[in-house]
């Protein structure tokens, strides 16, 4: 909406806006901040903000102790392979629906849509003992097919508004001139598609990597991730301020920079077009 | 467009998503299903391979019967209720102002963002040590400046505690939602209204809220499929203690702490039935906008 303001309105709007928005990014912001502390001036009384020695220290402190490096390893894989492994499957699957529509199609993406609905917790203990029979309880594999699941619904109802929006005449045109199924979708639809697909898989990372049930509850040591490495800070002895926020700075910070880019899909991923 | 060909290849690509969709609903489901009507508590020498006693509807019965079930429901409904009006009401104020003309909109729209991108452990860590620790936490701090006496957040204000971290979670998101939705209205309407001399709230009650009605259902349906599963909040900080148990954490302490299968399953089924209810609405707004 771009209307006509005067000077004095935008400043009001302007400074309201940035107090509340540092309001909102205040714990994240000092989180960041104590990191860089000593432990004695992490809780010093009263707080200091900017003015006390920066230091790294906690940095090395955290990796050393807790390996921090393993359990980013292991973030990566499982938020990354369950995206990639995802969106493989998902795309043929939404190129279908979205150029091929069948009288059912419709109901197909609310059913995939409804698999979303189903409370982890409602399938805990089925989980846990298919995962210990076939093995796959704390490992990464295990983690990469679940996370894939349950973000699947959310990755082929994006690619699916993305694709929606690509010509179909530019794929007959295609079609036309001879293009087998293969070709149509490797060298048409891909390249325009490139865009959609990549912010599915931006969105989905971040979803998958901040995933925090099946992550606490189906691993132990070998394959926790990040939101593990957190929760283990949570006990007492653990409780050291500036520790906790380098090692929280450490869990959030790639996504972080990674969400500030894809603040535009988030609200196309996850209301499922309902809001454009 | 489609041709016989094409249609039987378009079938082909769509099966591998439907097959294993159905797989992960049906096959965990069912089991939850079989397990809520059987006796089944490991520790105490039941085994898959040894059969267990099917016992009818007693798990279901017991655990609405138990004497946390009712409390949790309390508890689930307190906290999503709370949530929602609190991250709606305040998403619609913060994306009426962030809709306005000013400096460093761009930056301003990622600091209000930013809370969404914290996984879940990792925000309730922070507040549970470094806001609500009653003694070197920053809000014990402003608490003592102003001389007032420092709050035991976790243990007595300890539903306040989760739902304020809980809403400081959810508030960008349906702040983004809701922004998104006011930027897609007609400013020409509004500006006519503001001509003819439609007092602010006016305007915002007859021409901005009805606009945003969708978004705002749209906001609280998804919300509250999240909200009824939030678990990391409450796992990492009261661990279920003084009176934040809900549904779901009743249900994980069911299985995994007293390893009561049955009766955790047979809570499970209500769970699932509990959020199917939400996810019909959800549905339905939906599937209406799939038909445009």
């Amino acid at each position: 909406m771009a209307r006509n303001v005067t000077s004095g309105r935008k400043t009001i709007n302007t400074l309201a806006a940035w107090a509340i928005g540092i309001l909102i990014f205040f714990p994240i912001l000092w989180t960041i901040l104590t990191s860089f502390k000593s432990e004695a001036q992490a809780i010093s009384d009263p707080p200091i903000f900017f003015f006390f020695d920066w230091t790294l220290e906690n940095y090395s402190v955290v990796q050393e102790r807790s390996n921090y490096m393993r359990f980013l390893w292991n973030s990566v894989i499982i938020a990354g392979g369950s995206t990639i492994l995802g969106i493989i499957i998902a795309v043929p699957a939404a190129w279908s629906m979205a150029f091929v529509p069948s009288n059912r199609t419709k109901d197909i993406l609310l059913w995939m849509l409804s698999t979303k609905m189903l409370p982890a917790v409602g399938v805990l203990y089925p989980m846990y003992l298919l995962f210990i029979k076939m093995g796959l309880l704390d490992t990464r594999i295990g983690l990469v097919i679940v996370l894939m699941l349950i973000n699947m619904p959310i990755i082929v109802w994006m690619l699916y508004t993305y694709f929606r929006e690509i010509p179909g005449e530019i794929l007959e045109a295609s079609r036309m001139d001879g293009a087998s199924l293969r070709d149509e979708i490797i060298y048409v639809l891909t390249p325009m598609a490139l865009p959609g697909i990549a912010s599915t898989l931006l969105l989905n990372f971040i979803l998958a990597w901040n995933e925090a049930f099946w992550t606490l509850n189906l691993t132990a040591v070998n394959a926790a991730p990040l939101t593990a490495f957190i929760a283990s800070y949570s006990s007492p002895e653990g409780l050291f301020f500036a520790k906790l926020s380098a090692a929280s700075t450490m869990a959030i910070a790639p996504i972080l920079l990674l969400g500030w880019f894809s603040q535009k899909q988030l609200v196309r991923g996850l209301t499922f077009g309902a809001v454009k | 467009m489609a041709t016989q060909h094409s249609r039987s290849a378009a079938r082909l690509m769509l099966a591998p998503a439907v097959v294993l969709l159905l797989g992960w609903m049906l096959v965990p489901l069912t089991m939850t299903l079989y397990f809520s009507f059987k006796k089944y508590l490991p520790l105490r020498g039941d085994t898959l391979s040894g059969g267990l006693d099917w016992v009818g509807f007693e798990n279901y019965s017991r655990f609405i019967g138990s004497s946390a079930f009712w409390p949790s429901v309390q508890a689930t409904l307190l906290i999503v209720g709370s949530v929602l009006v609190i991250t709606v009401v305040l998403g619609i104020l913060l994306a009426i102002l962030l809709d306005q003309p000013m400096w460093g909109q761009g930056i301003v729209r990622i600091l209000v963002i930013s809370p969404f991108f914290v996984m879940p452990t990792v925000s309730a860590l922070v507040w549970k040590n470094m806001f609500m620790d009653p003694v070197n936490g920053l809000l014990a701090h402003l608490f003592e400046f102003f001389g007032a006496e420092p709050v035991l957040w976790l243990s007595e204000a300890s539903m306040e505690s989760i739902i304020l971290i809980v809403s400081w979670q959810w508030l960008p998101f349906a702040t983004l939602i809701l922004l998104t939705a006011i930027q897609s209205l007609d400013s020409e309407q509004l500006e006519a209204s503001e001509i003819d001399g439609a007092p602010i709230l006016k305007r915002f009650w007859y021409i901005v809220l009805p606009h945003l009605g969708r978004a705002i259902t749209v906001v609280v349906l998804i919300q509250t499929i999240f909200l009824l599963s939030i678990f990391a909040e409450i796992f990492v900080t009261t661990g279920g203690a003084f009176g934040t148990k809900t549904l779901t954490y009743l249900i994980f302490q069911r299985v995994l702490e007293s390893q009561n299968i049955g009766l955790g399953s047979a809570g499970g089924v209500y769970a699932i039935i509990l959020a199917n209810i939400v996810a019909i609405f959800l549905m339905r707004i939906v599937g209406k906008n799939l038909d445009k």
